[in-house]
This record gives structure tokens, sequence and C-alpha cells, in this order.
């Protein structure tokens, strides 16, 4: 069978190229840039500080706020800007998908906030913002269980991809049409955010699964990566 | 596992029984893990983590320079880059002060030099009853990351000795990386100001101590 080869080139199961980097803005309290090809998340995160107004204060346990944005000239045709039904729900996943990693009993009456924003995209948005929410949190030294990292699988007719790209998630229409899975799983294979767009078999989705579980271990090994370099790369 | 080793959060450190888990990690099964993000180390078998970056985690004990944010009946709310807000007492001004005369001891937006006295539910409670606190009346402020403090202070206060006998300047080191220089000559007090900024963005480097040597050498007229 002819090795199957994606509108960009890719391979089935190959990532756009990926990049990070910590430290990114200069005024917050941590902040990171994660990179799929085209995509481009920049994550920052205050706090932890006290919740404002008080009346949403938990004093059981702090709070994570996050703050999906996407800039009016991150796409093609220029998006209204501000708060959408979209960003909207992006955000509140976000907080989901981090959330369980979190150590966050340790800030009660208190509030984490990230701001994520997108600056250029070519869909996977979501999955970088995670990714870069993830490494900004670290950076903000918020005590973290584990590192979250994200990626989406889709399914372009009846071929299964790794880090669906714009043609992939809106142009493409042929046969069965396209559907976008995307994920967010934990370093040691646990998954704290699970999408699904589309429509996938059963039989599919088990090796769905094992893509999106591979495809996540080279997105946490850049992400540490770049953890890491930040420091070491000053010297 | 080497000394001196950047780790980030979830990362195995260590495994076995041979270490025993320190601040910010934790022992999952026969493993430790870390929960911060930020430099290793080992001394007497026990692993601990020592955060880099992120805000100012107020302690007990702590120096600390803030700004007068708010005046109240029996006291001054004041901002030292902790999450809470902390209050100086009117109790810890030594002299009488009438109770709506607040504003003559100490304005909005006046720097304050303060201990961290307790740390309860409500807040932060300072303290101004030691020689060398109070407020401040001339000079310049600066802010660093509050996790380099210990680098811009050095080993038993070497580092910044030098910064002092360099630049002839006096300076003091908030704990919440809020730093005040006062010297005789504005000029002076912005020499010692690149040099902390310097010192700040090599933080990294072992023996910071000779490369800041070198660099007063060069940067001296």
């Amino acid at each position: 069978m002819k090795e199957f080869i994606r509108d960009d080139g890719r391979k089935f199961d190959e990532i756009r190229p990926m990049k990070a980097k910590v430290g990114v803005v200069p005024n917050a309290d941590g902040s990171a840039m994660f990179q799929f090809g085209d995509t481009i998340a920049i994550a920052s995160v205050f706090g932890p500080k006290k919740m404002h107004p008080q009346h949403s204060q938990d004093p059981e346990k702090g709070t994570l706020r996050c703050n999906y944005n996407m800039f009016s000239f991150s796409v093609e045709d220029r998006i209204r800007p501000g708060p959408s039904r979209r960003s909207t729900e992006i955000s509140k996943i976000t907080e989901w998908a981090l959330e369980p990693v979190l150590m966050i009993d340790s800030f009660p009456n208190q509030v984490i906030d990230v701001h994520i924003h997108i600056i250029q995209a070519s869909a996977s948005t979501r999955c970088a913002g995670i990714n870069a929410a993830a490494m900004a949190l670290a950076h903000a030294g918020i005590p973290m269980k584990d590192m979250v990292s994200s990626i989406s699988v889709g399914k372009i007719d009846k071929q299964l991809i790794v880090d669906v790209n714009k043609y992939e998630d809106s142009v493409f229409k042929e046969g069965e049409g396209a559907t976008d899975i995307p994920f967010t799983f934990t370093h040691d294979g646990k998954i704290t955010h699970l999408q699904l767009d589309g429509k996938i078999s059963k039989e599919d989705f088990k090796t769905v699964m094992n893509l999106a579980k591979e495809g996540a271990k080279k997105v946490y090994e850049v992400q540490k990566q770049a953890l890491k370099d930040s420091i070491e790369g000053k010297e | 596992m080497t000394n001196r080793q950047i780790v980030i959060p979830g990362e195995e450190i260590a495994k076995g029984n041979d270490f025993l888990p320190g601040e910010n990690t934790e022992k999952r099964g026969n493993s430790i893990i870390a929960l911060k993000y930020g430099l290793l180390e080992e001394s007497n078998k026990l692993v601990r983590i020592i955060p880099l970056s992120g805000a100012y985690q107020a302690r007990r004990g702590n120096s600390v320079i803030g700004k007068v944010v708010m005046i109240t009946f029996n006291g001054w709310v004041i901002d030292i880059g902790a999450s809470d807000t902390a209050f100086l007492s009117l109790m810890e001004v030594p002299r009488f002060v009438n109770k709506d005369g607040l504003e003559e001891v100490m304005e909005i937006g006046d720097m304050v030099i303060a201990k961290i006295w307790a740390i309860n539910k409500r807040g932060i409670d300072l303290s101004i009853k030691q020689r060398g606190l109070g407020k401040i009346d001339e000079g310049i402020i600066i802010k660093i990351n509050s996790n380099k403090v210990p680098r811009v202070i050095g080993k038993e206060g070497s580092m910044i000795k030098m910064v002092k006998d360099e630049t002839g300047c006096n300076i003091t080191v908030g704990q919440n990386g809020t730093i005040w220089i006062k010297g005789d000559k504005v000029e002076n007090e912005i020499f010692a100001k690149r040099a902390i900024e310097f010192i700040e963005s090599k933080s990294y480097i072992s023996g910071l101590t000779d490369e800041v040597a070198k660099w007063f050498k060069e940067n001296k007229k």
C-alpha cells in the first residue's frame, strides 16, 4: 500500500514542527509560548492572588480561571474581537484540562489567572493553548502533580491523522468528512481532557488513543526541553 | 541524579529509598516526584526543589518593602507583592498619633520597610518596631524577581556588600524583591541599579561573585 501523504506533505502521524519558549511575557508571574506549525499560542499566568469579588472566594481551595482569546488577525478572515460562544467554551475546557494536575488546595480564597492568546491560528489552537498554559503555570511556580500535554487526532475520510491543520479541520469535506479529537494527557498517560467533533467508530478509536498517546509524548519532550533551557540558556 | 539540575513538575527525581522527599517534592510509589519547576538540591539524602520563578510567597520573619495603598482608621494597608495584602497597625508607631492624623505619619504611595510579624487567615501583619524599619524618605526603588533575592544578597551578604562598597550607596533588599537604593548622588544610585540588574540577569551562573567583580572593573569610570 502506498503511504498516505497529507496536503502539507506530512506523514499520517507526523506532528507539525513544534517550538516552545518560557518567559515570553516579562510582566507576568509565569508565561510561555507554544507553537504547532502555523498555530501559535501565548499563555501568561498571574497569581496566585486574592480573588475579587469576595463572594467568589472559595475558602477550601483556590480557583483556576482561564481566558482563551483569539486575536482578530490570527485567521485569514478577520474575526470579531472579544469573547464569543466558542472562546468561552474553550476557556472552560482549558480549565478542566489543567485543574486535575494543579495542586490548587494550597491557595484558599485565591485565584490563578491564565490568559491564553492565539496570535496565529491553523487548527489545534486549544491544544497549543493548553500546552502553553501548562508550561506557564510551571514557570509561575505553581505546585503541580504532573505536566499536561495536548494533541489533536483527526480522521479525514477513512484516514487517521495526528495534529490536525486548518485544511484538515475545516476545508476537507470528501467521503466520510472530517473528524477532530483533541486530547490532553498527563505525562504518565492519564487523560484530563477529550473532545470529539465528528464521527468515529469504536475500532478506530482504539487506534486514535494510541496515536494520541504517542503524539503527547513528543509534545511533552518539547515542553520539558523548553522549561529546562529557559534557565540553562541564560548562562 | 546530579546536583544542581533543573526539574519540571511530575518528573521523577529519584527511585528507591535512598533519598527522602523534601520541600516541593512528593513520594509516589517507589519514587520521588517533583511538584514544582526549579533547581534540584540534595543534602544529607534529602532532596528539595528551589523555585526560580513565580510570584512572591510571604513568610514569617521576612523583611519586605511595600507601598501604602490604603489608610484605615487604625493602620495602613500595604502592598508587598504577595497574594494577600499586608496590614501595618497604628500601634506599631512608637509615638502618639491622632486618629484622624494617620496621613501625617504615612501617606498613600509612601514606601515602607517592614517585617512580616504574622500570617493568618485574615492576612499578613507587619511590624516596624525594629531598627532600620519604617518609612522610606528618599532614594530609588527597583523591583526584581523575589526568587533571585538570595543571589543578590550572596553568601552571608557578600554580593550586596560588594555592590555597596563599589557604588557607595546604601542598599536594602526586601525579601519580596523590592530594593531600596540610597546614595549621595543619583548617578551612583543608577550605577547600583545597573549592577543589581546585571546580577539578576546572570543569576544562574556559578561563581557569580567573581563575574560581578569583573563587571565592576569594566563599567566603573
